[in-house]
């Protein structure tokens, strides 16, 4: 009766777990695959191969977008982690009680607003009638209003403020784990400020900085929103080449190769940050 | 030319205020090299604090602290050579035990292959030489701790602080760190200053103990001055086990005298602490459980005992405890007294029989109650 009960219980527990990954991660992933491998020779005849990936190969304009969009992300997820850890670090470990709570509030509260909202937010400080611009007019350090819209310095900031925040939490949840007397025992054995971040504070931060490192990377390769409305039509994000397969070229199997394409190289480039970092899904991500 | 005794560290009208909170009011003391010196205090006590001035974790309000004859004031906690073991042992998790000893080193720009020198020595001489490779997880209770002073030795610094690093343990490793502390203090010959609110780590392995409360030092002795002559009525109370009775003077020639206690029993007493006792004061008087002879009411050798103190009562209870065996005495007056018994295992006391307690009035500790006087 009791291990009916339990065994109950467990199967009520997974069945939306399962039902979740089955029709939403496992299925659509399958159908993009075989997707992907029909190529269209008529209208309406396909048979199976891998044109759609040779394509991809042979036209330098998409995999310079992938390239593009893999090495912007880097940059945003290095700039996220360099912007972060000194917030994350004052937050867990300066800040007192009290504040600590308030200034984790405070970073939640652009999650309150939409991705779009945010974007337009930062369109109405950087356009060429903008905030920025007027106010610079009006000091007198610019003649003529500039338009600081539609470049890649615009996006990059647009992304990392989108999200910093994921950097931010597992940074400070590790931190808050680490006990003072350990900074305190690094300064007491002989070790400058410098060496104590180096040696102590940094290392035992890595499965948060890894695991902060890998959300943001995936959130900003994947992102399409903040490069569209930022960069315009010259952001050159891969997901856009996505979308234009999809839905203006109407190539369902093209987008679908792009699609599995993306997943593929990000899949890479975290196995490689995990395998120079030393660190594991387990204890980073799966931690915190 | 005059000899003058080198001492390691010392302290001169030290003060920490935290707002108006003031947690340490001007202690001075001087720690002689090579000994083993406890601060020993109840919690709150300000002896935190205090550590935390030595090894520059915080900044003094007021006084100086001088390790080797030299002001440290103002100098930052990695320049000074005065090195911690943790509460906590703080240990870093993210190195092995090899590069836990050798962070130290790595600071101070030692080279590496006398860094490996110095590390194996040191692993020598805290007998654990086959660690190194060790991850800190993989370590026990013990073998953590001597690790954790190993990173602090292998430095050599002028003074080590210990801050409780025995609360973590289980209570027979705790027993076999304490012998081992003070073997490894020789073997080293440094300074040890040792924190704690547990007394008998503080008398078992110092040389000297200061006992401290409410951000003061109240004595600093041996710990058998500390037990026998204790010179506030803190430290009588704190130090070891009392019995302890109100009074109020009735006769007195300034050392010595009679009292009549709340409970209006008479009691002769000896002035401890070498202050004078004036006639009409209120007083505390201590009594240690192993100064008070529990006898048999009836019993044949009554009056042998040699005592000055008379009191007689009934066994309320019999706490067994090997040799450290205890009976609970209630009074006439109603109050529990303690004392030490010999348990031989025939014919021993139990409870509900008479008894008569008697104690010398050498025994008995008598201090003025503060504002009584």
């Amino acid at each position: 009766m009791q291990k009916d009960i339990k065994r109950l219980s467990l199967i009520l527990l997974f069945a939306p777990f399962t039902l979740w990954i089955l029709l939403l991660v496992v299925l659509p992933h399958i159908g993009m695959v075989i997707l992907s491998l029909r190529e269209k020779v008529a209208p309406r005849v396909y048979e199976f191969g891998f044109g759609n990936y040779l394509e991809f190969l042979h036209e330098p304009i998409y995999w310079n977008t992938l390239i593009r969009t893999g090495s912007m992300s880097l940059l945003v997820t290095a700039l996220a982690l360099i912007i972060g850890f000194p917030i994350a670090y004052y937050i867990a470990k300066i800040a007192g009680p009290r504040a600590r709570g308030g200034l984790f509030l405070l970073c939640l509260i652009p999650l309150w607003v939409s991705d779009l909202i945010r974007s337009f937010g930062w369109i109405l400080l950087l356009r060429e009638t903008g905030v920025i611009s007027s106010f610079l007019v009006w000091t007198g350090l610019i003649g003529t209003p500039v338009e600081f819209l539609y470049n890649d310095a615009a996006v990059i900031v647009g992304l990392v403020y989108t999200v910093i925040l994921f950097m931010i939490v597992p940074l400070v949840s590790t931190l808050d784990g680490m006990d003072n007397s350990m900074i305190e025992a690094g300064y007491n054995l002989g070790g400058n400020g410098f060496t104590v971040l180096r040696r102590i504070i940094i290392p035992y931060a890595m499965p948060g900085i890894v695991a902060g490192c890998i959300v943001t990377f995936m959130l900003t390769a994947g992102s399409y929103l903040t490069p569209i409305l930022l960069g315009g039509k010259n952001s050159s994000w891969f997901t856009e080449q996505i979308y234009n397969q999809f839905i203006t070229r109407f190539n369902w199997e093209g987008g679908a190769a792009f699609g599995m394409l993306l997943l593929l190289f990000t899949s890479l480039v975290i196995w490689l940050g995990l395998k120079l970092s030393g660190q594991t899904l387990a204890n980073t991500v799966a931690k915190s | 030319m005059k000899h003058t005794p080198t001492y390691d560290l010392e302290c001169q009208d030290l003060a920490k205020n935290f707002g108006s909170f003031r947690a340490v009011k001007g202690v001075s003391f001087d720690i002689p090299s090579g000994s083993f010196f406890s601060i020993l205090g109840p919690s709150g006590c300000g002896k935190t604090t205090l550590m935390r001035m030595i090894a520059g974790f915080e900044d003094p309000s007021g006084g100086d602290i001088r390790i080797k004859g030299k002001s440290v004031l103002g100098t930052p906690p990695n320049k000074r050579n005065v090195k911690m073991v943790f509460q906590h042992l703080a240990l870093f998790p993210m190195m092995n035990v090899y590069e836990n000893i050798a962070y130290g080193l790595r600071c101070n720009g030692v080279s590496s292959a006398e860094i490996k020198r110095k590390v194996h020595d040191v692993l020598e001489r805290i007998a654990l030489p086959d660690v190194a490779e060790r991850e800190i997880h993989q370590l026990s209770g013990g073998q953590k701790q001597r690790i954790a002073i190993a990173r602090c030795m292998v430095l050599d610094p002028d003074v080590l602080l210990l801050d409780e690093p025995l609360g973590a343990l289980d209570l027979k490793l705790r027993e076999a760190m304490k012998i081992e502390l003070k073997l490894l203090q020789h073997q080293f010959n440094t300074t040890f200053i040792y924190i704690t609110h547990d007394q008998s780590e503080a008398l078992v392995m110092s040389d000297n103990v200061a006992i401290m409360n409410q951000g003061e030092f109240e004595q600093i002795g041996t710990p058998q001055e500390l037990y026998h002559h204790p010179k506030t009525a803190f430290v009588a109370g704190f130090v070891g086990d009392s019995n302890r009775w109100s009074g109020t003077v009735t006769s007195s020639d300034g050392t010595g005298g009679q009292v009549e206690t709340d409970q209006g029993l008479p009691m002769t007493f000896s002035a401890a602490g070498g202050t004078k006792i004036n006639e009409g004061s209120k007083v505390d008087i201590f009594v240690r459980p192993e100064f008070i002879h529990a006898i048999r009411a009836n019993g044949a050798n009554k009056s042998s005992a040699d005592g000055d103190n008379r009191l007689s009562g009934v066994v309320d209870s019999l706490l067994f405890n090997g040799a450290n065996s205890r009976v609970l005495v209630r009074a006439q007056g109603g109050e529990l007294v303690e004392a030490d018994v010999t348990l031989t295992g025939n014919n021993d006391i139990k409870p509900g029989e008479d008894v008569e307690l008697v104690w010398s009035s050498r025994q008995a500790m008598c201090f003025a109650q503060n504002g009584g006087a």
